[in-house]
């Protein structure tokens, strides 16, 4: 078979009658003269010699050719205005052996949707765009688009398109070929019967790419417009042959099988990653019996940003979790990664928790100075404060309040790592509260630190903390309005 | 088995129970984690992941996919949500079924990055142009971010609508206990879907409808679906509202809040009670009036200046006085705060 089918008939892309169409209208809704039908008809007919017509998807713009669903017999999907692209990909992406094609007038696709044909393009989706640039905005009468030439009249740039205030017009087949991604790029131009064919062969091409997974193809139409430009039909093609491919030279701009490595994260079950496992859930009268040894707290847990406060809070909420308490744990969270100030609030509580956010702590473990006296006049009467220094700052009192100095973080030092003073506190707590089992607490360290040698730190810092306040008990110790450390 | 994770995580896990295997996105504070986790976890069963150039772009993603008929999801907050109005109108003009979730933090405008309920009118009044409804569900724990994502996915698919998980900065951050299990998600036929095959070859997903009468007779059939969903898919939840003299109004983590209120207003003999609605669009409206007329007075507590009270007022229609009391700029109100508020309102009543 020679290279081109000569068709005497239309093609069957096309419906045969246009019913999507207003009855009243018995030609195809294009004017005289423009482009569109040219275009669409090359697309329908490459479609038809490729044997894609079932698997194809048009995607149609917002402009003239939003209503290209009249004509083309096959899957339609219209976008928002230039957003074809973003749409075009999500539909490749959902059905990989369909043939998406985005067509754009010019409006749409170098304007408006400027983001979206670069992305798309950048990211080398699998798909076809034929962008139709006719130098004008066609359906909403003639204002000025960002392929409008310099000097060229239009509604809004009723002197001439003038540089200095609009800007030159937009060269984007040449644009998106500095890209690595693209497989392939042309710009051909519906100006007489041999760029017609040129026209007609880079469609095919482009459609081919996609066919055999190439990557993305753009074909920039260059169209008559006769209507808008105020020209009979024969002089807008010469036109366009003429003044608008001297702006907007023709040829082909990229053409390589795009080289994109393909990397497959593993694959796994449902169940294993969203963290199923057959072990079913304990019964309430289970969960009841477990958490009756297990005492209900409310604890705000603050210190800087990289003292491991939210980690902290995770682990005794996790703790409970495993107790079979209802457990909740909030975070503060900000813009600041290290070195700010992060304070967490975890609850341990028999019952369904109301208020997951604790503005009257049972406990507070403040990992610094600034946050003892930020959150100690909110602690409960009677609560704990857990410091984290031997001896509380001079001049603070707190009352009504069990105070428990441990200088955490110089115990952590002397274990190796000041990473492991929250464990520390953690040992503190345990010891001072006795609010949860030590079998569970070792066990939660065990499954979280993956690494051994953390955990192996962990597990002295755990009980470092634990001797530091079991050493320091003081039998029948009272506390004062300054509250007394151990 | 019990899991501790964060609302937002949860929201993941169970959109992939439920089937979807589709995310589009972009990423904001404090939705972040959703983009993260489900581009982390999406792809190991077989799904797509994308990061979109802009939220324009992702909402526009999703249109596609969903009219590919795919199950598919996109989160955001605030700033990112008034950019995905747009696509939103389109996909419910097309009646396309999708999951959007906005963790809501701070505004207008760039705001803060700390929790409010502030986007309750762009979500559930449409926010978009023209003529439609969003389904909206109002998570108050970690467990109802998972259980109520399912939910709206079945919903969308039932309605061909966009669904919302209207949320906010603290249950998304939060972390609790989570169940989740292997459910039988409902699946719904899409025969509509344009998926590029011979099946599909004549369908059409568009919005655009030129001739008055046309439109009109769209927008009818829209508004008629809207009508069944609001007949069949309330859903409100009370808390000793049976005798209460005072209701106490609230949705997503100000119900938590005002539970914990109520625990301390009956512990000091104010017989007080809660109405939270569950589904924010269609809202519990006559379940709420009925609620209402068993008492003296009703308080509205959000945290925005007042969106949702708009919506008590109208249930209500006069029948008693509604208060509001909101806190913004990621100020959430404590229980003794809105105990405070109460006894003086209280005391105002009697």
């Amino acid at each position: 078979m020679s290279e081109f089918q000569i068709l005497h008939e239309k093609s069957p892309v096309f419906y045969d009658v246009y019913e999507r169409k207003s009855e009243m209208q018995h030609q195809t809704h294009y004017c005289p003269g423009c482009g569109h039908g040219v275009a669409h008809k090359l697309i329908a007919e490459a479609l038809a010699e490729l044997g894609l017509q079932d698997r194809a998807i048009v995607v149609s713009p917002v402009g003239c050719s939003v209503f290209a669903y009249y004509y083309f017999d096959t899957g339609n999907v219209q976008a928002a205005h230039g957003r074809a692209p973003a749409a075009a990909t999500a539909l490749k992406r959902s059905n990989p052996e369909s043939i998406v094609i985005s067509y754009q007038g010019d409006g749409d696709l170098a304007a408006i949707g400027t983001a979206e044909i670069v992305h798309a393009a950048n990211r080398g989706e699998n798909i076809c765009v034929f962008f139709v640039n006719n130098s004008i905005y066609g359906m909403t009468g003639g204002q000025m688009a960002p392929t409008t030439l310099v000097g060229q009249v239009s509604t809004t740039t009723p002197w001439g398109r003038r540089a200095n205030n609009e800007g030159f017009p937009l060269h984007v087949s040449e644009m998106l070929a500095t890209l690595e991604a693209p497989a392939y790029i042309e710009r051909v131009a519906l100006s007489n019967a041999k760029n017609v064919m040129k026209a007609r062969k880079a469609i095919r091409k482009a459609l081919e790419n996609q066919k055999n997974g190439n990557g993305f193809s753009l074909v920039e139409i260059l169209s008559p417009c006769p209507t808008i430009l105020k020209m009979d039909p024969v002089v807008t093609r010469h036109w366009v042959d003429e003044t608008l491919t001297a702006a907007f030279p023709l040829g082909v701009y990229r053409d390589k099988k795009a080289e994109i490595p393909v990397v497959l994260p593993p694959q796994k079950s449902v169940e294993a990653v969203v963290g199923i496992s057959a072990k079913p859930a304990a019964t309430l009268e289970e969960r009841a019996a477990r958490h009756a040894h297990t005492r209900e707290l409310s604890i705000k847990i603050a210190g800087f940003g990289g003292q491991g406060v939210l980690l902290l809070g995770q682990l005794i909420a996790e703790m409970g979790l495993r107790e079979h308490m209802e457990v909740s744990w909030l975070p503060s969270y900000g813009p600041e990664m290290r070195s700010g100030s992060a304070h967490c609030h975890v609850n341990l509580s028999h019952e369904r928790i109301g208020s997951p956010l604790i503005t009257r702590p049972q406990v507070i473990m403040a990992m610094n100075e600034i946050s003892l006296r930020k959150f100690a006049s909110t602690l409960a009467p009677g609560g704990l404060i857990i410091y984290n220094r031997d001896k509380l700052p001079e001049g603070f009192t707190a009352e009504n309040a069990r105070i428990v100095c441990v200088p955490a973080s110089e115990i952590a030092d002397g274990l190796g790592s000041a990473k492991v003073a929250n464990v520390v506190m953690l040992g503190a707590l345990l010891e001072e509260t006795e609010c949860l089992p030590p079998e569970t607490v070792v066990q939660v360290l065990k499954d979280t630190v993956r690494n051994e040698k953390m955990l192996a730190l962990d597990m002295k810092a755990l009980e470092a903390g634990r001797m530091y306040v079991h050493s320091k008990v003081q039998v029948g110790a009272v506390s004062g309005p300054d509250g007394f450390s151990y | 088995m019990r899991q501790l994770c964060k609302g937002n995580v949860a929201v993941v896990k169970a959109a992939i129970l439920a089937g979807c295997r589709s995310y589009y996105g972009y990423p904001i504070t404090p939705a972040s984690e959703i983009a993260e986790y489900s581009a982390l976890l999406i792809p190991q069963v077989g799904g797509t992941f994308l990061q979109a150039e802009s939220e324009v772009s992702a909402i526009n993603m999703v249109y596609g996919a969903a009219a590919a008929g795919k199950r598919v999801m996109t989160a955001s907050s605030g700033p990112g949500v008034s950019l995905m109005q747009e696509g939103i109108s389109y996909l419910a003009g097309a009646e396309l079924p999708c999951v959007i979730v906005d963790v809501v933090r701070g505004g207008p405008g760039l705001g803060n990055i700390a929790p409010e309920q502030s986007d309750y009118f762009c979500a559930v009044k449409g926010g978009g142009h023209g003529c439609y409804r969003n389904i909206v569900l109002a998570p108050a724990s970690v467990q109802e971010m998972a259980d109520l994502t399912v939910l709206a996915f079945e919903l969308a698919d039932k309605y061909r609508n966009p669904a919302f998980l209207l949320t906010d900065g603290f249950v998304g951050q939060m972390m609790e206990p989570l169940e989740l299990e292997v459910k039988d998600v409902k699946e719904y036929e899409k025969a509509w879907a344009v998926r590029g095959t011979a099946e599909t070859r004549q369908n059409f997903v568009s919005s655009i409808q030129l001739e008055p009468d046309a439109l009109e007779a769209h927008v009818r059939k829209l508004e008629a679906k809207y009508k069944a969903c609001e007949a069949a898919e309330i859903r409100y939840e009370t808390y000793m509202a049976e005798d209460a003299d005072v209701l106490l109004v609230g949705y997503g983590i100000v119900s938590r809040i005002l539970r914990s209120t109520i625990d301390q207003a009956r512990a000091q003999g104010l017989k007080v009670g809660l109405f939270r609605p569950i589904t924010l669009w269609p809202y519990p409206s006559k379940a709420l009036a009925e609620a209402a007329s068993k008492c003296q007075k009703v308080m509205v507590v959000e945290l925005s200046t007042g969106q949702m009270v708009e919506d008590v007022r109208l249930a209500v229609n006069g029948a008693v006085p509604v208060e509001f009391y909101g806190r913004v700029g990621g100020n959430v109100p404590s229980v003794e705060e809105i105990y405070a508020e109460l006894c003086s309102r209280v005391a105002a009543m009697v």
